[in-house]
């Protein structure tokens, strides 16, 4: 590339009394280009499995998080909490890193007994959020799936690649996209972003 | 370029997104089987130039396997199938047959 890419760090948040805060992958980095690209810091996770046909399985994801199971690829929001289909018996649940512990413990005891899990993968993830018209185009350039207008629209999540890692992404808004990835490739997925979004490279399909 | 749908979360996945697994409906020689079977499980496998029934996992999108029934020689793509099955449905087959009147069909 002709012009060097500035990442900046900002500052990590001030820590509670209780517990240490928590570090995110990158340290909510950002980078501005054809699209502005943020870490999102510290995000709470939790992942689920189990039946989606059983009442008990669907009743206590209501409870803990007020909301109803996706349909197939689709991902529902409110109050903070986003929950998102991921398969056809997983579904993450996305919500403010610091409510981990309660609705974590509301869950575990709504499925005692039920044959289902619930684990909090809130430090396993790295989040990004990807803003401006052309977020579309920045993962198009690193994904094999069909993001153009039409085709990929808010209310669907899309599990995919991101050149050689795994990713899943939803938009959040008209020109806004957010992103996980695994914590691990968190540099990489970094990497490839600040590279698909480098000023110069917008290809206007679209 | 392979595109292949998922049957679980209906994407047309791109070759790219997936993995692939071999022949499908393989039947399994375990411990106590004989040497013939066992050897005929682990290394015999059809490759026809024509109609191939294939196990394919979406490893980057929702993690499952699935079978799929394709031509290795026009690469078409007849359909795609959940994985809990032991045989292709019969639908998958009539169409199939329908497409190609000279396959000796599956088995
Ligand atoms: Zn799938």
């Amino acid at each position: 590339m002709s012009e060097p890419v500035s990442i900046s760090a900002s500052a990590p948040a001030a820590a509670q009394a209780s517990a240490p805060a928590p570090v995110s992958a990158l340290n909510g980095a950002s980078f501005e280009g054809m699209v502005k690209i943020r870490e999102a810091g510290a995000c709470g996770m939790i992942t689920l499995r189990g039946n989606f046909a059983s009442e008990a399985f669907v009743s206590a994801v209501k409870s803990a998080s007020g909301l109803d199971l996706p349909g197939i690829r689709q991902v529902v929001r409110a109050d903070g909490m986003t929950l998102g289909w991921m398969s056809p018996d997983e579904l993450m649940l996305m919500l403010p890193y610091a409510e981990v512990p309660g609705v974590l413990a509301r869950l575990n005891a709504a499925l005692a007994g039920e044959h289902a899990l619930a684990v909090d993968v809130s430090d396993a993830r790295a989040v990004f959020v990807l803003t401006g018209t052309r977020a579309r185009e920045v993962l198009a350039k690193l994904s094999p799936a069909d993001l153009a207008p039409g085709h990929f629209a808010e209310g669907e999540l899309r599990r995919t690649r991101l050149a050689q890692v795994p990713a899943a992404f939803w938009m959040t808004g008209e020109a806004e996209v957010t992103l996980f990835c695994f914590r691990s490739v968190a540099g990489y997925v970094m990497g490839l972003l600040t590279t698909a979004a480098a000023p110069g490279g917008e290809v206007g399909a679209w | 370029m392979l595109i292949l749908e998922c049957p679980y979360c209906g994407v047309k996945a791109e070759e790219s997104e997936l993995a692939a697994g071999g022949e499908a409906h393989l039947k399994r020689f375990g411990a106590g089987s004989t040497d013939e079977d066992f050897e005929g499980y682990l290394f015999a496998r059809k490759n026809p130039k024509g109609v191939h029934f294939e196990r394919w996992r979406h490893a980057y999108g929702c993690g499952k396997w699935f079978l799929a029934a394709r031509c290795t020689a026009t690469l078409e793509v007849f359909g795609t199938y959940p994985a809990q099955t032991a045989e292709p449905p019969a639908d998958l087959v009539a169409k199939i047959k329908q497409k190609r009147p000279e396959w000796e069909g599956y088995k």
